[in-house]
């Protein structure tokens, strides 16, 4: 074997890119760059993409304002933002930890690196969980609205232009509705549960409620929904077709079709780079326990992790701005 | 990084940009939930000046992951480039082409008799 072996390798271990240090970063580091690199273009894609359709649906994409309301333990409050704001303090605050283990694996620390890289661990996992919690009320819905036989859709609000739900105004009405499937269909067709409310209930109940009005898609010069009169109101309803709750990949109760694809789309892809993040971080984490590094004399390995970890930190920095903010 | 140079413990400045971060975060959720009209309903080359300012913050927040957190103030300026000048390139590239285009279409449906297709 030792003769076959070309001299030129006489390292012991050459697959980390040997002394040769291309712009002063180690092998492994330059290709966590790259790889950086190239994972952020394809997030600006997504987000480009995102922007293209909403240039193109811009003055009927939905506000953001009223789509993210949500705060855990508030029921009824409408609170745009503040849960954003909380989870991108959290991957900050990750974030921080992180480059504080990096930090202490400068100094060969290895107590600190421990504590430190266990808070991120934390902070990863309480984002994702955070996420979790936002896309289960984003699916849920909250008031439900109507979609027309042209694609648009109708929302439901009072005099005073407050959103109403479905759930009270819907007359009740003796009808049986059956959900579509497989064996009583003519051919592979089925459909998924059933709204709360049929197309009639609502036209039923709207008819009952003469104080109700509908709120079309429309952006207006001041950058609110369009409120429709009465008669108008009334008018529209008789085109409708589909009662929709909540959100799925279809549709969705919020406005634009493509703003709930975009919006499980780009997080989902965010969300499940946190989660291999955390993984990743965990694995590291048990590395440093096991004194891997220590062995090595070197915790670069923390350092790599640190700009994955960071790098999607910063591409949340992104998502935050595009699709709550503006 | 790894030869020979002392590490010196940047503590104090990791730190100060986890305050510069929170401060910037702080001023876009007041702006966000406030917008202030001169700001909301004016208008500079195709968005509100607010949403100008949200994605200069957001810009000067990447600058300070990328250059503190990810320590990209330490390494050669050979690597700064390599890394930096592709990615903004690209991406103001790719923003220009699909926003034009998105806009473009936007005036088709709104001028032409087709209304929605996809």
């Amino acid at each position: 074997m030792e003769a076959t072996v070309t001299t030129a390798n006489s390292e012991e271990k050459t697959w980390g890119g040997g002394d040769n240090q291309p712009m002063g970063a180690s092998y492994g580091k330059l290709m966590m760059w790259f790889f950086i690199v190239s994972d952020a273009l394809t997030f600006s894609g997504f987000l480009a993409a995102y922007g293209f359709s909403r240039f193109k649906f811009i003055e009927t994409w939905p506000l953001a304002d009223e789509v993210f309301t949500h705060f855990p333990f508030m029921h009824g409050v409408s609170a745009p933002m503040y849960y954003v704001a909380l989870m991108t303090f959290i991957l900050i605050f990750s974030s921080v930890t992180m480059v504080l283990a990096v930090d202490a694996g400068h100094q060969m620390k290895k107590d600190k690196v421990v504590i430190y890289m266990f808070l991120t661990i934390i902070g990863g996992g309480i984002f994702v969980g955070s996420q979790a919690w936002e896309w289960k009320n984003f699916i849920k819905g909250e008031y439900g609205a109507i979609e027309t036989k042209g694609g648009s859709l109708l929302q439901f609000v009072d005099k005073d232009g407050k959103r109403v739900a479905l759930a009270e105004f819907a007359a009740t009405l003796p009808e049986v509705r059956e959900r579509l499937t497989r064996d009583k269909a003519k051919w592979f067709m089925e459909e998924g549960s059933l709204p709360s409310y049929s197309v009639a209930e609502v036209q039923a109940g709207f008819k009952a409620h003469p104080d109700l009005l509908i709120r079309t898609e429309t952006i207006t010069a001041d950058k609110q929904k369009t409120i429709l009169s009465r008669a108008e109101s009334e008018q529209r309803l008789t085109q409708a077709s589909l009662v929709v709750e909540g959100a799925n990949l279809t549709r969705n109760e919020y406005g634009s079709k493509l703003f709930a694809d975009f919006f499980f789309f780009i997080t989902g892809f965010h969300g499940f780079h946190v989660l291999s993040g955390v993984i990743i971080n965990i694995i590291i984490f048990f590395n440093v326990l096991l004194g891997t590094y220590e062995k090595r004399k070197s915790y670069e390995m923390v350092e790599k992790v640190g700009l994955y970890w960071h790098f999607v930190d910063l591409v949340w920095v992104f998502v935050f701005t595009v699709f709550y903010l503006v | 990084m790894s030869h020979g140079h002392e590490h010196v413990s940047n503590i104090s400045r990791i730190w100060k940009v986890f305050g510069i971060l929170s401060a910037v975060t702080i001023v876009e959720v007041i702006l966000g939930i406030y917008k202030p009209d001169s700001l909301h309903f004016s208008h500079f080359l195709g968005m509100s000046l607010l949403n100008w300012i949200f994605y200069g913050l957001t810009v000067f927040k990447a600058y300070y992951i990328v250059w503190a957190f990810m320590h990209m103030e330490g390494e050669k300026s050979s690597l700064r480039s390599a890394v930096v000048i592709p990615v903004i390139f690209l991406i103001l590239y790719l923003l220009f082409i699909l926003l034009t285009e998105g806009n473009y279409i936007y005036g088709v449906f709104k001028d032409s008799t087709i209304k929605w297709n996809f």
